[in-house]
């Protein structure tokens, strides 16, 4: 072929909920992106996603020029696919929300298990908030619940906004707002009424968890698969009071952001430990073992790839990473804070 | 008489030098694991703390080891700590367990129900042997709280992952086999010399991060994932507001914190000026003394549903704002997956860099990934 290999980015998020993976050009923009379900099975949602990645760009060529990875199965993935950069998801969005936004300074995230608040000031996060004990907040339960009401995930926004008072739905927690709802429906309150109420819900529980203490200050950016939600947008507008801006990839912005730390490490060509777009078609096989080696008896995860282990970890004291490691355990460890 | 007790870091070091003593049959409750707190969370209240779940753990391990006496401390103030001998000596009494049960009530509470205390685990036991008796295990027992405290320094700085480690576990055995009061002092020094010669990288720009919160959560490692070594391995120097022997003693010179309690709350009194049980009063005041010190940031733990830490957390976002130091809350329960904690702490850090004055955080963040990937054991954090 004489046409040149385009440069590219590959980032991947995979979270509970979703797994995301995107390509960047060498100007940050987006090239591909896929939103997928984890399913519970990250392994799978990885290699499907890379498959669906290639058959997107079609026979557009790319060279991958770094791969970073982000979400709860970080590791994991950065083992599979071989990731230049892991890195933990409120990082991965704040980096992410700045590229979209440049001078943002709040950033509002909600996923499938988890939400987060991340503030900014002039481009460095300064503080953050994650959800810890509740679900009430998160997408699992806007997907509950629209399961519950008979109205497909997709459409609960544009009900949302529709109404025009909404209901008072208990956000404390979500078995008292699954309660409120039912109470509502059974006394005939409007469909919209409902769900805009639950939306309003959402936004207390979020605010009342993530935000104490913190200034809220504009611009407000808006990400995550919950983003796609113009009701929970709607909600967030009438509780803070000000504009909130939605990325136009705000479901894949844990990739990008990825894919952004990828790119930043300034790789010649080459030098990325990218596996390739094939390691989808590769069987591998996790499991786990307790490890006797002292008190802790820690909970050590295994994974093999066409029956060789591939890598080992989970343990306190890092003796299994070290072993897997090239140089064995008397390697040099480069320091965090340089 | 077969006597246990629950564990609580590295306070059986001490108890077993206390019982060898006192002549009393130690039963060492298996160390804490996951199982532990399986049998401590099945038999425990559902809305009770934590630490309750593992001492019910604990306990039920012991007495299936054939401990047949049973010590709890006791405490008073408004934190549930106090109740919880009474409740976990009704739990296991109604599982059929058959065991004497005792409270050990603060020495402040009571000198003579104090002494008494003891004399019933070893009878003819007079006051003057007691107090010799407290107090060389007491000093072993600081042996033991000085080398921990030192490995939480040295780990920041160390060549080889996981050297600290192996060496404190060295410098146990040599504190172990200590028993008269020069022992005791020769075998501190050795201890910490084995601590300090471990390989260290000392021109490494590390983390200053400060830990404080509820005791237990902080005293005990397997409460809290072993947050310290997760942290050390990252190359984070740690200091922590509360210490076994700090705690336990009965005066108030925080002799191994090196911040006496009066100081502590001095610095506490601008936003909680009486206390309010448990630590909370000393988690703002050692928020405040750690901020001064020019510490990057602070950790507090507590276990979800702690009521003082609750009341201090609420008050944490003045004190941020006032001293402008970033503080990052982990409540802790059940849960035994810790990648929640990690990808929390792996972000603070982040933040933390960014502050240092790395250009950008972003900048920062891409170095510490690097770090991170290039080093497969590091990301595994």
């Amino acid at each position: 072929m004489d046409v040149p290999a385009k440069t590219g980015y590959l980032g991947i998020d995979v979270g509970s909920v979703s797994t995301n993976l995107v390509i960047l050009d060498e100007h940050a923009s987006v090239l591909a992106a896929i939103y997928r379900r984890t399913q519970g099975q990250p392994i799978k949602a990885v290699q499907e996603g890379l498959k669906e990645l290639v058959a997107l760009l079609e026979d557009q060529e790319i060279e991958v020029r770094g791969v970073g990875a982000t979400g709860s199965a970080r590791h994991l993935t950065g083992i599979i696919v071989g990731a230049d950069v892991v890195k933990n998801e409120i990082t991965a969005h704040a980096v992410a929300a700045s590229l979209v936004v440049p001078d943002v300074n709040t950033v509002l995230e909600i996923g499938g298990q988890d939400s987060k608040l991340i503030i900014l000031r002039d481009g460095v996060v300064t503080d953050f908030a994650m959800n810890s004990v509740c679900a009430a907040g998160t997408g699992s339960f806007l997907d509950h619940q629209s399961a519950r009401v008979g109205i497909p995930i997709e459409d609960f926004g544009s009900y949302a906004v529709r109404s025009e008072s909404p209901a008072h739905i208990a956000g404390r927690c979500s078995v008292f707002a699954e309660s409120d709802m039912i109470h509502k429906q059974q006394v005939g309150v409007a469909v919209e009424d409902i769900i805009y109420g639950l939306c309003h819900a959402l936004v207390r529980n979020y605010l009342n968890n993530l935000s104490k203490g913190k200034e809220l200050i504009a611009p407000v950016v808006f990400q995550g698969g919950v983003a796609a939600n113009a009701g929970m947008k709607r909600a967030f507008e009438d509780a803070l009071g000000m504009e909130i801006v939605i990325p136009t990839h705000h479901d894949v912005m844990g990739a990008i952001g990825s894919a952004i730390l990828a790119m930043e490490m300034e790789l010649e060509p080459g030098e990325t430990s990218f596996k390739g777009f094939d390691v989808s078609d590769l069987v591998y096989d996790t499991s786990t073992f307790n490890c006797n080696g002292c008190s802790n008896i820690c909970e050590v995860v295994k994974i093999k790839v066409e029956g060789k282990t591939l890598a080992r970890w989970g343990g306190r004291c890092g003796k299994w990473e070290n072993e897997d490691a090239p140089g064995g355990r008397k390697r040099e460890r480069a320091p965090v804070g340089a | 008489m077969k006597v246990s007790c629950p564990h609580m870091g590295h306070l059986h070091w001490m108890l077993d030098d206390l019982f060898e003593r006192l002549g009393v049959d130690y039963v060492k409750p298996p160390p804490s694991t996951t199982k532990t707190l399986t049998i401590g969370a099945k038999h425990s209240p559902e809305f009770a703390c934590l630490p309750l779940k593992i001492n019910v753990g604990n306990f039920i391990e012991a007495l299936e080891l054939g401990a047949d006496t049973l010590i709890m401390a006791g405490g008073h103030g408004p934190c549930r700590f106090g109740y919880y001998g009474i409740v976990e000596e009704r739990i296991l009494r109604d599982l059929g367990y058959d065991f004497k049960f005792i409270m050990l009530e603060p020495f402040d509470d009571g000198k003579w129900a104090f002494y008494k205390t003891f004399e019933s685990l070893s009878p003819g036991l007079s006051i003057r042997k007691l107090w010799k008796t407290l107090k060389a295990s007491f000093s072993k027992g600081r042996a033991f709280d000085e080398i921990y405290k030192r490995s939480l320094q040295v780990r920041a700085y160390e060549v080889n992952r996981g050297d600290t480690t192996r060496a404190l576990k060295e410098a146990e055995q040599v504190l172990v086999l200590a028993y008269t009061p020069e022992e005791i002092e020769e075998a501190a020094r050795e201890s910490l010399a084995i601590i300090d010669a471990v390989d260290q990288d000392l021109d490494r720009e590390v983390l200053k991060v400060g830990i404080v919160g509820e005791f237990f959560l902080l005293l005990e490692p397997f409460s809290n994932f072993g947050l310290e070594e997760i942290l050390g391995h990252m190359g984070v120097y740690i200091e922590r507001s509360v210490w076994v022997t700090d705690w336990i003693a009965p005066n108030r010179d925080n002799k191994i914190y090196g911040f006496p309690k009066q100081l502590v709350e001095e610095k506490a009194a601008p936003y909680l000026s009486h206390n309010v049980g448990g630590e909370g009063r000393e988690t703002i005041g050692s928020i405040v003394l750690m901020a001064e010190r020019g510490f990057d940031g602070i950790i507090q733990l507590l276990p979800f549903g702690c009521m003082p830490e609750n009341i201090a957390t609420s008050i944490i976002p003045k004190v941020q704002r006032n001293h402008d130091i970033p503080v990052l809350t982990l409540a802790f329960d059940e849960q035994t997956g810790r990648a929640g904690l990690v990808t929390r702490v792996e972000a603070f850090m982040d933040l933390l860099l960014a502050r240092r004055g790395s250009k950008l955080a972003l900048a920062g963040a891409a170095t510490a990934a690097d770090a991170a990937t290039k080093q497969p054991s590091l990301s595994k954090l």
